[in-house]
């Protein structure tokens, strides 16, 4: 079969309709995430194989309540929708609705259904349904809504093989729209329905309400569709506003005929036992920090015992190879520069694993939603609003999946705001450079009974962060002007027990994207170090063996010379030049050019630093030392004092220098993304790099 | 003329209509729907932002917004 031949079916839903759920068991591991063209919004699409054979292409469209998009994740399900030449446009919709909640489910159905795609409706969580005693006659309502009804349960998996079958079949489209929007505006919808040639009367209306928003549409065809709309009396707000109450009209006649409600109304839900205690005034917040705390305790706690093995296996495996493969340059490339930093990306799996599968537990639980809705009013006196708290939070992980999760902050002011400081929250990339630092410097002991020191320091880093970002957005709130009116309108979804194929499938594929992103941009820079480090033009570089032959005296041993040499060689080499270049500047921070080294390679990442640190103290140290990082760091010696390198000053104040500084291509990027221009990345970097540097400084000076 | 921001933690009331209109266009897609009863179930430690049961599920706003639905007396 042929790839032009594969049929493209959409999944749409409201969001908390379980359609994430459904599309991990429609696809399972065939799953790709992607880019909508011309947009920053994820596109995450997969394979089903159809009982007929056929291959289907699923694409998981953004939640959304309306055809009328709020923010712009939303905005992508209309272009789609709407652009019959999208190359997302679908043959096949499913539309999936939470059985237990149809009424608000049905609004989106009915519009996606009067623009004429052929679709099936997916009656999803009938568990829930049951739950809540409600009793849905399935025929009389698929008669009613005139479609193909399939009732799923994603949790269980009941009904899918039903819906694959179902999804073989040709749905019929219906010739008479759900809702008669035509009486609203006759002359519009007939003159748009002309010059653009369209069969649908829903897909002209939604022209002439949407034509400013809709991309694909010319300024010429915008300009044409709001002379037609000004000759013809038609106003968006209040037709709109005609359009939802009869569509609501009808459905609630249906959905009345069709369901019966025999719960005891008196009777409380679990979800509002819960919430009671959840967004209580002291338990609330005391849950919340708990949470966050539960989280740090347990990348820390949880992940040593694996962090461990994959580095004392790399450790090993760098030695097996040195042992096979003849003493070279090649060897040393692929000791020294490759597996040195595979060591450095391979080692925070199991840190970034915990923490996505955290975050992915908050979000499946329904608790997210709670937790934005306790801190609203906190984070609205910083500038904020309740929603910053998910791209806060997410920062924790990732600031580049946060920012993009900024857009369901309608506000552009809030937005802005919360783009801005989002990248303060201490990310999975800098939980590498901590964890060595604090592994150094901290003592593994046991405080108050349960709390690990290590994992104590680890908390006042992330809250540092955490002060830092709302600091700085009180300061912003009073800089930046506004008149735009902010919302907050946002459902609190039941409480559920969260998908563990869910969680497992987002663990999955996050640490997949952070092996290979991230992984590729570690080991080319490791590369590149590797040469910069090993390789000099200078005269002392191509005089190191006698130099340090005279320097050292002839009685040494043959491995004193070595190990002197390698240092000597290193320190006139390429990337000392470089760190020595930046010592000047970085010396009141407590910083030698070795560090300066890392420094520099830090601005392409963060997490960067650690393999940094491993190659030039692998170059840096004899060929059979079988030691890891952490041992060489320890190891290492202030070339003026004597005493040890990383001492609690160096590494305090290089921890604050990482938790403040904006050293990350990647977020730059998404941020000239997502606002659309240089301005605000290039302030966000000035700032960051200047907050870390005099913060840095003060650490410094307060230790030694 | 009441509010449903006056609304009293558990007390019920019937939507009657919106004092603005772009707000009310996504309030009723929201299934806040003139004539459908609404009941106050939450209100945030601080006073704001508060949810409401309408429709049969949970929604959350803040207390300016939800002063722009009226109630009937």
């Amino acid at each position: 079969m042929s790839k032009a031949e594969k049929i493209k079916i959409a999944l749409i839903g409201n969001p908390n309709s379980g359609k994430t759920t459904l599309f991990n068991l429609l696809t399972g591991l065939n799953q790709k995430t992607g880019n909508f063209p011309g947009v920053t919004v994820d596109k995450k699409s997969g394979f089903c194989k159809l009982p007929d054979g056929t291959v289907a292409e699923i694409i998981d469209l953004p939640g959304t309540y309306s055809i009328y998009p709020k923010t712009l994740d939303e905005q992508v399900v209309q272009d789609v929708l709407l652009d019959l030449d999208h190359p997302q446009h679908p043959d096949k919709v499913i539309i999936v609705a939470d059985a237990s909640n149809l009424k608000r489910n049905l609004l989106l159905f009915t519009q996606i259904r009067d623009l004429g795609i052929p679709l099936i409706l997916v009656l999803n969580m009938m568990d829930v349904a049951q739950l809540k005693k409600l009793n849905i006659d399935l025929r009389g309502l698929s008669i009613d809504l005139g479609v193909k009804i399939v009732p799923t349960n994603s949790h269980s998996g009941d009904g899918i093989n039903v819906l694959k079958e179902a999804l073989t079949q040709s749905l019929i489209k219906s010739k008479r729209p759900f809702y008669d929007t035509y009486s609203l505006a006759p002359k519009t919808i007939d003159k748009i329905k002309e010059d653009f040639s369209l069969t649908e009367d829903y897909r002209a209306y939604q022209f002439a309400q949407q034509s400013v928003r809709l991309n694909f549409l010319s300024q010429y065809q915008k300009d044409e569709i709001n002379t037609i709309k000004t000759n013809n009396g038609f106003y968006d707000v209040p037709t709109q506003s005609q359009e939802t109450l009869g569509r609501y009209q009808l459905i609630s006649d249906i959905v009345d005929r069709n369901i019966i409600n025999s719960k005891d109304p008196l009777k409380k839900s679990i979800t509002e036992k819960i919430d009671a205690v959840v967004t209580h005034a002291v338990f609330g917040y005391l849950i919340f920090f708990l949470m966050l705390m539960l989280i740090f305790q347990a990348i820390f706690a949880w992940a040593e015992t694996p962090m461990n093995l994959i580095e004392g296996g790399i450790a090993e495996f760098s030695n097996l190879v040195k042992d096979v493969l003849p003493t070279d340059v090649i060897t040393d490339l692929l000791t020294d520069g490759i597996l040195a930093g595979l060591a450095g990306v391979l080692v925070f799996i199991p840190q970034i694993a915990i923490l996505f599968a955290f975050i992915a537990l908050l979000e499946e639980s329904g608790y997210m939603s709670r937790a934005v809705f306790l801190m609203d009013k906190f984070m609205r006196k910083f500038g904020l609003n309740g929603k910053s708290v998910v791209p806060l939070i997410s920062g924790m992980a990732c600031a580049i999946p946060a920012i993009m999760a900024t857009r369901n902050i309608e506000s552009w002011k809030d937005r802005l705001i919360t783009i801005f400081v989002t990248p303060f929250m201490s990310c999975s990339a800098r939980l590498p450079v901590y964890a060595i630092l604090i592994g150094l410097v901290v003592p593994n002991d046991t405080v108050l009974g349960f709390f690990n020191l290590q994992g104590l320091v680890l908390q006042g880093l992330y809250l540092l962060g955490f002060i830092a970002a709302i600091g700085s957005a009180f300061v912003m709130k009073y800089i930046l002007k506004t008149k735009e009116r902010a919302y907050f309108i946002m459902e609190l979804p039941g409480y559920k027990i969260p998908s563990w194929k869910n969680i497992g499938l987002t663990i999955y594929d996050k640490s997949r994207t952070f092996v290979f992103e991230a992984g590729k941009v570690i080991i080319a820079i490791s590369i590149i170090l590797w040469v910069l480090a090993s390789y000099g033009f200078n005269e002392n570089f191509q005089n190191a063996e006698t130099n340090v032959r005279v320097e050292i005296g002839t009685q040494a041993t043959d491995e004193a010379y070595e190990i002197a040499l390698n240092a000597y060689k290193l320190e006139h080499s390429i990337a000392g030049s470089f760190g020595k270049f930046i010592e000047p500047v970085i010396r009141p921070l407590g910083y030698d050019w070795k560090i300066g080294i890392a420094l520099i390679t830090s601005f392409a990442a963060r997490e960067v630093f650690v393999g940094t640190m491993s190659t030039i103290y692998s170059i840096g140290a004899s060929d059979d030392d079988e030691t890891t990082i952490r041992e060489k760091l320890s190891e290492e010696k202030n070339a003026q004092t004597g005493e040890p390198m990383y001492s609690p000053a160096v590494a305090f104040s290089l921890m604050v220098f990482y938790a403040f500084a904006m050293q990350c291509m990647s977020t730059l990027a998404v941020v000239y993304r997502e606002t659309k221009g240089w301005k605000w990345p290039m302030i966000q970097m000035v700032y960051m790099t200047a907050v870390a540097y005099l913060s840095a400084l003060l650490v410094y000076n307060l230790f030694s | 003329m009441r509010t449903l921001a006056q609304l009293k933690k558990h007390e019920k009331g019937i939507i009657k209509g919106f004092n603005d209109d772009t707000l009310s266009v996504k309030l009723m897609e929201m299934g806040c729907l003139p004539g459908t009863e609404v009941s106050v179930d939450l209100i945030a430690p601080f006073g704001d932002p508060i949810a409401i049961g309408v429709a049969g599920y949970c929604l959350s706003l803040r207390k300016n917004e939800a002063a722009c639905i009226m109630i009937e007396e």
